[in-house]
């Protein structure tokens, strides 16, 4: 472990003046690194302003309690700050997540199949087949889906509420849904294929750096 | 084919190197610290970086932090530094 991080662990693990100044530092921290992530965040999310600001201190202050409570389990993987930020960024999502369903423009109950072209539309001009192509998937979720995987992959899929806001709406976790609609595309690529939609092996994920953009510094 | 059929094919493609969002979420920090290094992180952790691909809330997440662990401006130091000052 670096000597940064175990002087964090050795003052927060301490008592008196010590440990008081390591909290109060600590937050100061997390929440310069709340406020960032929840500017950087806010514009897509549609939250601006003093909202935004409390959304960052709310983050700040859950981050803080998360980390102390799992303090002992960190185990100098990473540098203390990185693992400590990681709290911080968690807690935005979620409450981004939550966020999404104040908007007055929601809604859950509907399934607007006509938009599914538009989430994964590269060429919007080349929608030819369009309208068979949604029918089939219709009929693939339809008839493989269970209705919990119905209900998520309608929601996220086809009218784009976003993953964490469903968490915060169904109480469940992120894993969890994810699983759910992870079973559900396979099951839906099976139907395609074995209904002439799909050919071939599907292509394996592309990893990190088209997702995860690497700014050198 | 059509551009958001392709699109949405590539969207099905499940990979089983996936590691879903739960052991993803708890490796994040370690990650981002090899792509902060210049480091492939990929070649460590391929099913990390699969679920990556998949999985938008992470990739956002660790655009996040990655984003946080570059801005030195953010760090306040460790309880090291407090002392000398």
């Amino acid at each position: 472990m670096d000597m940064d991080s175990s002087s964090w662990l050795t003052a927060l693990h301490g008592s008196g003046t010590k440990r008081d100044t390591a909290l109060a530092r600590l937050h100061v921290m997390l929440l310069r690194v709340a406020t960032r992530e929840a500017h950087r965040r806010g514009p897509a999310a549609r939250i601006g302003g003093p909202e935004l600001d409390d959304l960052a201190q709310q983050a700040a202050d859950d981050a803080m309690v998360s980390l102390l409570g799992k303090l002992d389990t960190f185990r100098g993987e990473s540098r203390f700050t990185t693992w400590a930020y990681r709290f911080v960024v968690l807690e935005v999502s979620s409450k981004l997540g939550r966020h999404f369903w104040r908007r007055p423009s929601v809604s859950f109950d509907t399934e607007d199949w006509e938009r599914l072209p538009a989430r994964f539309a590269v060429d919007p001009l080349a929608q030819a087949q369009q309208r068979e192509m949604i029918t089939a998937v219709r009929r693939a979720v339809d008839e493989t889906l269970t209705d919990h995987q119905r209900r998520l992959f309608v929601a996220i899929v086809v009218n784009g509420v976003p993953l964490d806001a469903m968490v915060s709406r169904s109480g469940s976790n992120r894993g969890a849904i994810y699983k759910t609609v992870f079973d559900a595309r396979r099951k839906i690529r099976r139907f395609l294929t074995a209904n002439g939609y799909l050919e071939g092996e599907p292509a394996a994920a592309q990893p990190t750096d088209q997702q995860v953009k690497v700014k050198r510094s | 084919m059509t551009g958001w059929w392709d699109g949405f094919e590539r969207f099905l493609a499940t990979d089983p190197r996936d590691i879903g969002c739960d052991e993803a979420m708890a490796v994040l920090h370690v990650y981002v610290e090899l792509l902060a290094a210049g480091v492939d992180a990929a070649a460590h952790y391929p099913g990390l970086a699969s679920h990556l691909a998949a999985c938008g809330p992470c990739a956002e997440d660790a655009r996040g932090l990655l984003a946080a662990v570059q801005d030195h401006d953010l760090h306040v130091g460790g309880p090291d530094e407090w002392r000398v000052r």
